[in-house]
């Protein structure tokens, strides 16, 4: 199998009429890594994608892939392979030869086309459904041999545009897993589209979050969930609590927040802001409801609120609380066997880690 | 409630009664004509049945000539009118979509335009290209014209035929294509091409029939290669037989089949593609509906004409038909003669005029509708004492009121015992008896056949 090249994404802009699709795109993606762009719908990933791919041309930039300037290369010239979003197999066809297509136009012959065809079916593990329609399969089934007919141009880059959006959540996981495996052993460069955080955190090496058009922020699942670079990323990535209010001391890395209803609070500054703020700045915290304890802690790392409501998930807890002023605050904790079990309407006490908590310059949420 | 219902239903059945007696009827009727001995296209009164009109139409030089003349034109415009459709209605998904209404308007035009009009316009501008580039023939033949004359609008009915199925094409097996290392005319021949075929087949089946049945644009351009409907009209205009009942007969009949094929072809792509489970044991389209049923019981209908056509023969039939014709004449003869003998007899016993009741009771005895029938009455029975003349005035006559004005001609023209054999066909048309003489005249011995 060939071995992963490097996706470099130079400045890229896309524009659609007056309609900024993209919007200066930097973006270096790792021979042989599981690359991924998160965003809601509509924030310009497939329009990337088909920027790589080659089915648009960029308004302004360079796409290089293993450093080649791509520039007037057509689909068909370009060593990359799309999985679609509808996955797009021929319907009237069977499934060896859509497996085979990008065989059968290179000329091959119909023995050689059989024989790579039994193998890829092996490999997908749908032996011996060769002779079948596409239509005849279900839904997991076509994902997979989407992914055959892909893999069997031998493409240096897989694209793959929301491919398990269509499945149901079983599947999915399933699925999830199962891409992962195949790329790890044949060993090509995977872009990976998505909306689900989900999936972009669990398949990737690298993840990058966009926002209408805008990428804000690129590095690994951990950086992604753990420090993001602006408030959509840290609300749209996984669940969050927000505090906004204004900087009122700085000491290095670490920032005491006026907020605006639950006072003073003290937070680990996150990496990408770090000496862009100011005191006196308008900024954002966020708390993950899980890093959240049912424990008195320092009074700046320390809020109280009242219980509205407990939600019980199987492996773990939500409690629903109302702060100073009705702020909303969400708390996770783990089902441990020894229920915390609060009353509606108990006044509790609860804290965090400050290296847990991140503050930003203020922004833009990702709307639900 | 439960009247009203009821009164709907039976309403509702009526309405159904009349409407597919209106669709189909004339249809039936004519599919009848065609095996009635008679020489005019009816079927009452029905004379013998016989496959003679399907042998005389294969006699038919003018017509086989139109039949082939036909379908070299209909393949001829299948080709260019499936080819042009394909590549405007391809050229419509890829026009920049300000202009696509515009381009649709002007491609779809030529079905609005009057086929007379395209006609006339076919055969003069190519003309004038055969004569500005100084007398090419190909541009002034018949064939040629008539092709390119009817294209120029079922190359339209086509388009839209292709618009339809395009519109429901997923653009991204296109692409999915190209992505996969397919040139542009890959993706054309494996993905788009299979995707149109059924829609290329359609178009195909559309466009012949359209070109067969096509009178307007061809009566202009035809020259010297007549297609079967050219044939048809110039026939029709020097008198018509059953003969043309018969092509109807067959026309309907391979239509018939044809659409079925269709629809099988139709029924076993949806399954392909997935629409619709295939369903084990008989097919579910044979009991589907009542079009299909009655298509089957119109194969075996064919089959069981086919079968007997070879032994059959409608000679015995016709002699009886011709034998109980005369019977009956005769017995009216005898009863004009017993009632003029009467007359006379009873005239000279009361010493009456012998006009009065000699004309009054002949009419009404003879069955003669006709209102001059009964006056030449007399007149026929001395002019014809031979007792087989009588056919033409007691068969013919009747339901044509001028048919007895020419009865004496046709005695004394047509002694001979066949001669009657055509006339009973004369009823269905008012004009019938007109025509009459001249039959019996220039065919006296064979009995007009
Ligand atoms: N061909 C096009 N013409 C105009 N606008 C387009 C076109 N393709 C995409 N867009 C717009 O670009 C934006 C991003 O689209 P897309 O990349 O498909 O989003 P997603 O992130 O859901 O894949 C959307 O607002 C869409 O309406
Ligand atoms: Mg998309």
């Amino acid at each position: 199998m060939s071995s992963g090249v490097d996706v470099n994404l130079e400045n890229i802009w896309i524009k659609f009429g007056d309609f900024v699709a993209v919007r200066e795109a930097n973006v270096n993606i790792n021979g042989g890594d599981f690359f991924s762009f998160l965003g809601p719908s509509g924030c310009g990933k497939t329009t990337i994608l088909r920027a790589v791919s080659g089915f648009l041309n960029p308004s302004e930039g360079r796409v290089l892939i293993g450093g080649k300037d791509m520039a007037g290369l057509g689909p068909n010239k370009r060593p990359t392979a799309l999985i679609f979003q509808n996955l797009a197999l021929f319907p009237l066809m069977k499934v060896w030869e859509n497996i085979t297509f990008s065989m059968e136009v290179s000329g091959a012959s119909a023995g050689e086309r059989r024989k790579r065809a039994d193998e890829l079916l092996d490999m997908i593990a749908l032996p011996g459904q060769g002779d079948k329609l596409p239509s005849e399969l279900s839904g997991g089934q076509k994902q997979r041999v989407a992914i055959a007919r892909a893999l069997c141009a031998q493409p240096d880059v897989l694209l793959l545009d929301e491919p398990l959006s269509a499945l149901d959540l079983k599947l999915r996981q399933h699925m999830r897993t199962e891409l992962r495996e195949i790329q790890q052993r044949v060993g090509i460069t995977f872009i990976y589209i998505t909306h689900d955080q989900g999936e972009a955190l669990t398949m990737s090496d690298s993840v990058a979050v966009m926002r209408a058009g805008i990428i804000d922020q690129i590095g690994d699942g951990h950086a992604v969930y753990d420090t993001p670079a602006t408030p959509f990323v840290a609300s749209f990535v996984g669940e969050n609590n927000v505090f906004r209010g204004k900087i009122s001391a700085i000491n290095g890395d670490e920032a005491t927040i006026a907020t605006n209803r639950s006072g003073e609070l003290l937070s680990k500054i996150t990496p990408a802001a770090v000496g862009k703020l100011n005191v006196g700045d308008d900024a954002m915290m966020f708390v993950r409801p899980e890093v959240l304890k049912m424990q008195e802690g320092d009074a700046k790392t320390t809020i109280s609120a009242k219980v509205l409501n407990e939600e019980f998930e199987g492996n773990s807890y939500s409690i629903y609380l109302e702060g100073e002023g009705g702020k909303q605050i969400k708390m996770a904790m783990p089902n441990l066997g020894n229920d915390p079990h609060k009353a509606k309407g108990d006044m509790v006490s609860f804290s965090y880690d400050a290296s847990n908590a991140v503050v930003m310059p203020a922004g833009d949420l990702a709307s639900e | 409630m439960k009247s009203n219902i009821l009164f709907g239903r039976i309403a509702l059945g009526v309405y159904f009664i009349i409407f597919f007696g209106y669709l189909i009827g004339p249809l039936v009727v004519m599919g009848f004509t065609a095996f009635n001995s008679a020489a005019f296209p009816s079927i009452t009164p029905w004379q013998c049945f016989t496959y003679e009109w399907f042998s005389e139409l294969f006699q038919d030089e003018r017509i086989l000539n139109g039949i082939k003349n036909s379908f070299i034109i209909g393949f001829g415009t299948v080709i260019l009118s499936v080819s042009i459709g394909l590549a405007a209605s391809l050229v419509l998904t890829q026009v920049w979509a300000k202009w696509r209404s515009t381009y649709y308007t002007i491609i779809i035009a030529p079905i609005l335009i009057p086929g007379v009009v395209l006609g006339i316009s076919t055969l003069v501008f190519w003309r004038q290209v055969s004569d500005m580039l100084g007398g090419v023939p190909l541009l002034n033949n018949g064939i040629f014209l008539t092709i390119i004359g009817q294209s120029t609008f079922i190359a339209s009915y086509c388009m839209l035929v292709f618009v339809a199925r395009l519109q429901r094409f997923d653009a991204g097996l296109t692409e999915a294509a190209l992505d996969l290392g397919a040139t542009h005319t890959q993706a054309f021949r494996k993905i788009l091409l299979p995707f149109m075929r059924p829609a290329i087949a359609s178009a195909a089946v559309l466009a012949f029939l359209a070109s067969f049945e096509n009178y307007n644009t061809t009566t202009f351009t035809f020259g010297s290669y007549p297609t079967l409907t050219i044939e048809l009209s110039q026939m029709v205009r020097y008198g018509i037989n059953p003969s043309i009942s018969a092509l109807a007969v067959i026309i309907v009949t391979i239509t018939v089949f044809g659409a079925l094929t269709l629809e099988v072809l139709r029924r076993r792509s949806k399954v392909k593609a997935g629409d619709i489970k295939p369903s084990k044991g008989l097919p579910s389209w044979l009991f589907g509906n009542v079009a299909t049923i009655l298509l089957v019981a119109l194969s075996f209908g064919l089959i069981a004409m086919v079968t007997t056509a070879q032994s059959y023969s409608p000679q015995q039939c016709k002699a009886n038909y011709k034998e109980a014709r005369q019977l009956e004449n005769q017995i009216k003869i005898d009863a004009l003669q017993a009632a003029r003998a009467a007359a006379i007899a009873a005239a000279a016993a009361n010493g009456e005029t012998t006009e009065e009741s000699g004309t009054d009771e002949p009419a009404t005895q003879g069955g003669a509708t006709g209102a001059f029938g009964g006056v030449f009455a007399p007149t026929n029975l001395e002019g014809a004492a031979g007792q087989n003349s009588g056919e033409d005035n007691g068969a013919a006559a009747p339901a044509s009121p001028f048919g007895g004005v020419f009865d004496p001609t046709n005695l004394e023209g047509a002694a001979g015992q066949n001669s009657g054999e055509t006339a009973p066909a004369a009823p269905a048309s008012p004009f019938g008896g007109v025509f009459d003489p001249t039959n019996l005249e220039g065919a006296s011995g064979t009995g007009g056949n």
